[in-house]
């Protein structure tokens, strides 16, 4: 068992660090909208889904079928990217107003918020099994997966690479977002004390849809490198990798923006070397069990649930 | 800086009171006629007598129920008499056993599932490889799934709303993933020949074979019986009135003397061991169990069955749990359309009554006192009322 853990022990971290970037990447999403409404968005994961399946059409109507390199390559990528950001930050505005406004203008409980976002994360999946069909849709494969380096016995291919690199540029840029501009401002403002900053003159409103837009454009770019990584899609597929970073945000610390990227990372490599020490069946309990303990000793995750405090 | 736990007691608030300091008291639609309050109203100033025949009318009704007429309508292209034990029997069954938890208690459980599955798997276990009887099982499935509630909550319940949510999802899973792994239930084949309670020949409703669902049926409702007189008595208790107190402000209950912490922890026992009884009934009346029977899914159309019907109010709680079960059968017909029937209903009906479709009278209340002014003193005097008008 631990000689096994030792062999793949370089492995285990490469394929953890990827996986934890694309969970990093949609935790953001789960993060940004509890810290302002501390509402779980139950449907963000397919708000992640519907990003998967922008990429994908995007890649068909581009008419990539091989390989590409260079300039071909970037540009393939970024119109992408961009198709899945639309798509995803697209779905999360529509289900805002749709599911969580009118909710927001009356009083309620959060229960009734969470089983509105259960409801609209059935019918996302459902309008898109019905249009698309139930089986598993491939992506054509747009790069290639060539190795750049080793790392003890782990190979460094180039798709992981871009996976990791992208998904931090893209955590950098929401932080500086969050903590420099106006916008940001407002959203901390909110994620502190909601009626304090409507005191203040922040339009809560515009808050809310800009931090449902920021959640959707990470999730966006996350269905892309997932996407390239995998290349698979299916009606469902959020799911998982929904529960996934929603254990990530609530690993680092939910409404903590740094807090997903660390909760996203340790969830990957967690999962990953528990699959070496007791094999890939055991994954997902290795993950739970881990999170369960975090939080017995930090109840509020690793780095606390404060939004309004991160600053860059 | 605010504690982290002070931001805890507001979110509600966050669409509640900021929204009408925004909005002040304009553009409050129009809502549907009090038809829930008239006719608890009417109940309360019912004779004792009359009370008692309404609960009679009641029961007889779901005695009739598998009846070949009502099967007509009620879903045409399943067979009514099967979904009748499940999923409505058992959902209803696992809404009263979850609602002790999220509505009385006011603790969100995502993995309810798993006590079920322990209850199933139970009966699986001692069924076959011990060749124990379901009557000496059932006992035994209760406990062991009250164990499992003692074991998962005393770390945890120190947890609050959100956070409880996210363990209890892992521990759904985590048991899920672990009958799969594990050889001693059969992995991800399961196990198949679970024997059927022993029949009593003759007695037509008494006899559990293969073919015949009726005497299930008749099982779990006696079961749901037994479970909602056991709930609505522990409601009326010291111990309802302290998950009242814990669900309404944990904070302040401590601070009055509740033991919060045991109080949490009789709740998820209670729920669990009640989950169990589901689990060893399903399993008895199914005969083969696979870890997909015990999917998140089902804890979450059980949560929604209970918030859809108004947490906290029992007889709503059954009728939401009848609802969320019955209404993908009802609409087999539709068979591709009825998921995506079934996420739109959930949407629009808690756009329209978001505390249910019967929400709890303590909630009503407030909700009414948020109705005819916004000021804290008002309500407060409301909720008082309410509370002397409980019997």
């Amino acid at each position: 068992m631990l000689h096994q853990f030792l062999t793949l022990f370089w492995p285990s971290t490469v394929d953890g660090l990827t996986v934890g970037a694309i969970y990093a990447l949609v935790a953001l999403g789960y993060t940004l909208v509890y810290g302002v409404l501390q509402l779980i968005n139950f449907a963000h994961s397919e708000v992640f889904m519907v990003g998967t399946f922008a990429s994908l059409f995007t890649l068909h109507a581009l008419g990539v079928t091989s390989a590409l390199t260079g300039l071909a390559l970037v540009g393939v990528l970024v119109v992408c990217a961009l198709a899945g950001m639309t798509g995803s930050a697209v779905t999360a505005v529509i289900l805002e107003a749709v599911a969580y406004r009118p909710l927001r203008r009356r009083t309620t409980s959060r229960l009734a918020a969470l089983i509105t976002a259960i409801g609209a994360s059935f019918s996302l999946q459902e309008i898109f099994a019905l249009r698309y069909g139930r089986d598993i849709q491939t992506f054509p494969r747009v790069m290639q997966k060539t190795v750049l380096f080793h790392v003890g016995s782990g190979t460094v291919r180039s798709d992981k690479v871009l996976v990791v690199a992208t998904a931090l540029a893209m955590m950098v840029i929401l932080d500086t977002f969050v903590s420099r501009t106006r916008l940001g401002r407002g959203i901390r403002a909110t994620a502190q004390d909601p009626r304090t900053a409507v005191l203040m003159g922040v339009n809560i409103d515009r808050v809310i849809v800009a931090t449902f837009i920021l959640g959707g454009l990470a999730a966006g770019v996350a269905a892309t490198l997932y996407g390239t990584f995998y290349e698979v899609t299916q009606y469902n597929i959020g799911f998982l990798i929904g529960l996934k970073a929603f254990t990530a945000a609530v690993l680092g610390g939910i409404g903590n923006l740094r807090g997903a990227l660390l909760g996203g990372f340790s969830l990957g490599l967690i999962e990953n070397y528990g699959a070496s020490l007791f094999g890939a069946e055991w994954m997902n309990v290795v993950a739970f069990v881990v999170l369960v303990a975090v939080l017995l000793f930090r109840p509020t995750g690793i780095l606390g649930e404060q939004l309004a405090r991160a600053r860059a | 800086m605010n504690a982290p736990g002070s931001r805890r007691g507001l979110p509600a608030g966050l669409s509640a009171r900021w929204v009408r300091l925004r909005l002040g008291a304009a553009e409050r639609k129009a809502r549907l006629p009090d038809v829930q309050g008239w006719a608890a109203d009417a109940w309360r100033r019912a004779p004792r007598w009359g009370q008692w025949l309404a609960r009679l009318a009641v029961v007889v009704l779901a005695v009739l129920a598998p009846a070949n007429a009502i099967g007509q309508i009620m879903a045409p292209a399943s067979d009514w008499k099967t979904i009748l034990f499940y999923p409505i029997g058992v959902y209803v069954l696992l809404g009263v056993g979850l609602n002790v938890v999220v509505g009385q208690a006011g603790m969100l459980d995502l993995g309810y599932v798993a006590f079920f599955a322990i209850g199933a798997y139970t009966m699986a276990v001692l069924g076959i490889d011990a060749h124990l009887n379901f009557w000496i099982i059932l006992p035994g499935g209760i406990v062991l799934a009250a164990i499992s509630g003692l074991i998962l909550g005393a770390p945890t319940l120190r947890l609050r709303g959100d956070y409880l949510a996210i363990v209890t999802l892992g521990f759904g899973e985590i048991i899920q993933i672990t009958a799969t792994n594990v050889s001693f239930t059969g992995g991800p084949q399961g196990m198949a020949g679970i024997p059927h309670p022993p029949s009593i020949d003759h007695i037509g409703f008494l006899s559990y074979g293969v073919l015949d669902p009726r005497p299930y049926y008749y099982l779990v409702l006696a079961l749901i019986i037994v479970v909602i007189v056991v709930a609505r008595r522990l409601e009326r208790s010291r111990v309802g009135r302290a998950w009242a107190a814990i669900r309404e402000d944990e904070d302040a209950a401590e601070l009055m003397g509740v033991p919060t912490f045991r109080f949490k922890l009789w709740a998820f026992v209670i729920g669990a061991s009640i989950a169990g009884a589901a689990g060893v009934l399903f399993s008895a009346k199914t005969i083969a169990i696979t870890p997909d029977d015990f999917p998140l899914l089902l804890s979450i159309l059980v949560l929604s069955a209970v918030v859809l019907g108004g947490a906290g109010n029992l007889p709503g709680v059954v009728v939401g749990a009848f609802v969320v079960a019955w209404l993908p059968e009802r609409f087999r017909g539709l068979a591709n359309y009825r998921v995506l029937i079934f996420g739109l209903t959930l949407i629009v009906m808690m756009i329209f009554r978001p505390d249910g479709l019967f929400p709890a009278r303590r909630r009503r209340s407030s909700l009414r006192a948020g109705r005819t002014a916004a000021s804290a003193p008002v309500a407060a005097v409301n909720l008082t009322e309410a509370e002397t008008e409980a019997p």
